[in-house]
């Protein structure tokens, strides 16, 4: 086995982990900082990011209202601490990024232009055009090159933590183009490792989003947070899933049923007029919208298609000139992947899976629960999503959130003490001793057999709307389905060398232990909150239920499921109203 | 969809561990008028052959991992459709020009050292602190540069680029595009530090104008067009004259 040292390892080339990299690199430049990502950093699923990144610019705005939007979004269960860092850090990272070259959209003066997003009561989401995602993390890939500190270890796939003594010691990857195992010896490690969406078969996200980072630190013994808050977003092609960013809406793009009917008014986000008018109708959050598109479904007003039901996003009005300028790639996805013209025709679409509010849980430093591991992005759960994120909030989570986990890490490194490379070279030995096992299997199932009877579980026990017995059923599923990925997968592709069938049967077994959690924090909470809806227990619940639900490894068995105080500060639970309910209840 | 048909998916086939040459294999695959070339790899890794290597990811045009050789020309493979290639066969390839790691996935490793040869990040002026907030840059100040913004680093501009066909060292379309949008910034004052890379022989005088790359380019961002306002600003340079075109 190959040995690198390293200080800092970061596991993760997207937003977070780059701008987790930089931070380290400018705290101290004496650092030896190891990036390393299973794909080109610029190919990470921040990449597809569209509508944009909040950060309070406006007069008329405030840190409290961005503040109270993002805790009553995501109905109290935000940790209301780390949300105030999160308000007041946003704007400077997007200030930041526009030093470092973000083409965002601007204002004829040459100010930066921000747009509405849904769940928001002011415009504050800094774009660039509906490719935001795109142009942050270009921006972070190519000025990360500006740091002699960095190394990128591009197309390295971590398969292992080693951690000893609750402090993490090492990270075990397998060099893509080679097959080589390789142990980076650290001092520290940021997990950036993004979300998990691809547990889920209908979702918006990359393949590349299977919660590796999330089962590496479950495995490790750190511990998963809220992870039955699973945001669908409403407005996505059926069957592919590819998204219709939120951005549409806050353009102005209107929804409507088979009928031509605007259906959201008959789900407490109207009156109809006047619009636009921020949090109501289409600017609603997306709880709300998904929730509606599914009763809208069992009242038979949808329209079908191939793929599952649908209703209509309608951009026509918005002119063909708006469309072009402001929606770009909306309006290119939508030609090449729906064969529709936004410009003359309304787009059909269905929610999907979008994102986990979940994952690794940290504090406000992004340090988990292994001292010397920090998790930062999709990946954690720092605590300021609650039941549901709002859009916009994810793309300043990981710059905000990666610069504090890079800068904690370095300072970490200063004082961790010196170990024994012996000790940890070993435990490695047997880790890459276990992964290398996985090529062996001579008998067993295909993997794809596997990975979608996990997808259609989880669709169908742990959806939009769930109930006891279809938690359960997906739960027994699921233990099932790991019980067979244990007795083997058997694999077309025994080589070494840049084998990717190798590469999702490690994946798999991340994914299987996710989706567990998921289901089983699913189970435990009996109750209806943002993201998470309950048919047999349809109301919130702040005596039993104002608590994170907390997953621990129960090793081959199931995860443990308890509970962990919410951090509430300044803003006390109250109804979450939107429309003209929500206006009246703000003016009082 | 009901509407399934079957097409001939001919593959090269490349394993440097066991290889001496590459191969062709075929593989018949059903598809439904919506399946992508990707999906109908996917669909013969999932049930046919779960060795055959092909690098993707966003599925969706963005993120640049999917390039290859279809029919012999360069495409995303995400977003080139079965229903437009039927009734086949159709042929996928690596990218053209690059040493093959495996089947149909390339070698990166010389175009990121490329890329990190043209400082691709802003050169500024002055370092103002962050709390005097953004700079300005007006609408017509970000056209100048975002075309070259655009590029996803897909690399089927190389593919097409009979120059760095024939010399891999060429910095070629990509790159100088990238050189081209950092010295087109308001923000930007690095055309020296960049002029090395754009003047030397592998720089812009290699590129004889064929344009294909810019006919390739699923992003139009018009390679052959920054490097032809590059050969204009190396010759002013190299007069020592000021520049007309970008560059402060
Ligand atoms: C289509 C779409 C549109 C979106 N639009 C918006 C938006 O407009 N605004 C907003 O705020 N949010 C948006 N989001 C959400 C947001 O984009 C993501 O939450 C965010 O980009 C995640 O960034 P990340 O850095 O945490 O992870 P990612 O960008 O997913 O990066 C993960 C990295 O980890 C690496 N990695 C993973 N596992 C391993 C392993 N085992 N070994 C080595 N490396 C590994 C990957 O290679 C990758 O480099 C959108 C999401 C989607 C799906
Ligand atoms: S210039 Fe165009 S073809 Fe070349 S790498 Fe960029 S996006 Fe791809
Ligand atoms: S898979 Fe991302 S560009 Fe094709």
């Amino acid at each position: 086995m190959r040995i690198i040292s390293a200080d800092v390892v970061v596991i993760g080339g997207g937003g977070a982990g780059l701008r987790a990299a930089i931070a380290a690199a400018e705290a101290d430049p004496g650092l030896a900082i190891a990036l390393i990502s299973k794909v080109l950093p610029m190919r990470s699923h921040t990449v597809a990011a569209e509508g944009g990144s909040a950060g309070v610019v406006r007069d008329d705005d405030s840190l409290d209202n961005h503040f109270d939007d993002t805790v009553t979004g995501g109905e109290w269960l935000c940790d209301q601490d780390v949300v105030d860092y999160f308000v007041r850090h946003c704007t400077e990272e997007m200030v930041q990024l526009e030093r470092w070259g973000c083409p965002w959209s601007r204002k004829p003066d040459g100010s930066i232009n921000v747009r509405f997003f849904g769940g928001m009561k002011v415009q504050r989401t800094w774009f660039a055009a509906d490719k935001s995602g795109f142009h942050i993390l270009h921006t972070l890939f190519q000025t990360s090159h500006k740091y002699p500190a960095i190394t990128r270890y591009d197309e390295y796939f971590c398969a292992d933590l080693i951690v000893e003594d609750g402090r993490v010691r090492g990270v075990v990857a397998i060099e893509i183009a080679t097959g080589e195992m390789v142990l980076f010896h650290c001092k520290a490690a940021v997990l950036a490792t993004g979300g998990a969406g691809r547990v889920f078969r209908q979702n918006t996200n990359a393949g590349i989003v299977t919660g590796e980072g999330m089962g590496l630190a479950l495995r490790a013994g750190a511990v998963l947070r809220d992870m039955e808050f699973v945001q669908w977003h409403p407005t996505c092609l059926p069957g592919t899933g590819i998204l219709m960013s939120e951005a549409c809406r806050g353009e102005g793009a209107i929804l409507t049923n088979k009928d031509g009917y605007r259906y959201l008014q008959d789900y407490g986000l109207g009156p109809l007029d006047p619009w636009p008018r921020a949090k109501a109708m289409e600017l609603g959050p997306r709880d709300r919208l998904s929730q509606a598109f599914w009763h809208e479904d069992k009242k038979g007003n949808t329209i079908q298609t191939p793929h599952g039901s649908a209703v209509n996003l309608d951009l026509r009005h918005l002119g063909e000139k708006k469309i072009l300028e402001r929606l770009p790639l909306i309006t290119e996805a939508a030609r090449t992947f729906a064969g529709v013209d936004p410009v003359r025709e309304p787009i059909p679409v269905r929610p999907a899976v979008h994102y986990t509010m979940g994952g690794i849980a940290t504090n406000v430093m992004t340090e988990t629960a292994i001292s010397g591991l920090y998790a930062a992005g999709e990946c954690a759960s720092v605590g300021i999503h609650g039941a549901n994120r709002l859009g916009s909030n994810s793309l300043a989570e990981i710059v905000v959130f990666g610069k504090v986990a890079g800068e904690r890490a370095a300072q970490y490194v200063r004082s961790a003490r010196p170990v024994s490379p012996e000790r940890t070279a070993r435990l490695a030995e047997a880790s890459a001793t276990r992964v290398l096992r996985l090529l062996g299997n001579e008998r067993g199932e295909r993997l794809a057999e596997i990975r979608d009877a996990m997808m259609d579980a989880m669709e169908e026990g742990v959806g939009l709307y769930r109930t006891e017995a279809g938690l359960k059923a997906a739960c027994r599923t699921l233990a099932d389905l790991r019980a067979r990925y244990r007795r083997g997968i058997r694999l077309d592709d025994r080589n070494r060398a840049f084998n990717t069938e190798w590469l999702a049967a490690i994946e798999l077994g991340s994914m299987l232990e996710v989706a567990e959690a998921m289901a089983h924090a699913a189970l435990w909470r009996r109750e209806s909150r943002g993201a998470h809806q309950r048919l047999d227990a349809t109301a919130r619940d702040d005596r039993r239920f104002l608590v994170h639900s907390i997953a621990r490894s129960g090793g081959d068995g199931a995860p443990q499921i308890k509970s962990a105080p919410v951090t509430i500060t300044k803003s006390r639970p109250g109804s979450r109203v939107y429309g003209g309910a929500g206006a009246k209840a703000e003016l009082t | 969809m009901t509407d399934t048909r079957t097409i001939r998916i001919e593959a090269l086939r490349f394993n440097p561990e066991t290889d001496s040459a590459p191969r062709l294999q075929r593989y018949d695959v059903p598809f439904t008028p919506d399946m992508s070339v990707l999906q109908g790899l996917q669909y013969i890794k999932d049930h046919l052959d779960g060795s055959l290597t092909f690098r993707w990811s966003c599925r969706m045009a963005v993120c640049g991992s999917c390039g290859m050789m279809i029919n012999g020309r360069p495409h995303l493979s995400c977003e080139t459709f079965l229903r437009d290639l039927y009734p086949g066969p159709v042929r996928v390839e690596p990218l053209d020009h690059f040493p093959v790691q495996r089947d149909l996935a390339i070698d990166q490793a010389g175009f990121l050292d490329k890329l990190a040869a043209i400082k691709p990040y802003i050169v500024s002026a002055k370092d103002k602190p962050l709390s005097e907030g953004p700079s300005r840059q007006t609408p017509a100040q970000l056209d100048a540069y975002y075309q070259y913004s655009q590029c996803i680093n897909c690399l089927l501009c190389y593919a097409a680029c009979p120059q760095f066909g024939l010399n891999p060292d060429f910095i070629g379309p990509a790159a100088l595009s990238l050189l081209h949008r950092y010295n087109l910034d308001s923000r930007d004052i690095g055309w020296s530090v960049r002029a090395d890379v754009a003047n030397a022989e592998v720089g812009v005088w290699e590129c004889t104008v064929v344009g294909y790359c810019s006919e390739v380019c699923p992003k139009g961002v018009d390679p052959m067009h920054a490097v032809n306002e590059n050969k204009v600003n190396s010759a002013l340079d190299y007069l020592g004259v000021k520049r007309l075109l970008g560059g402060r």
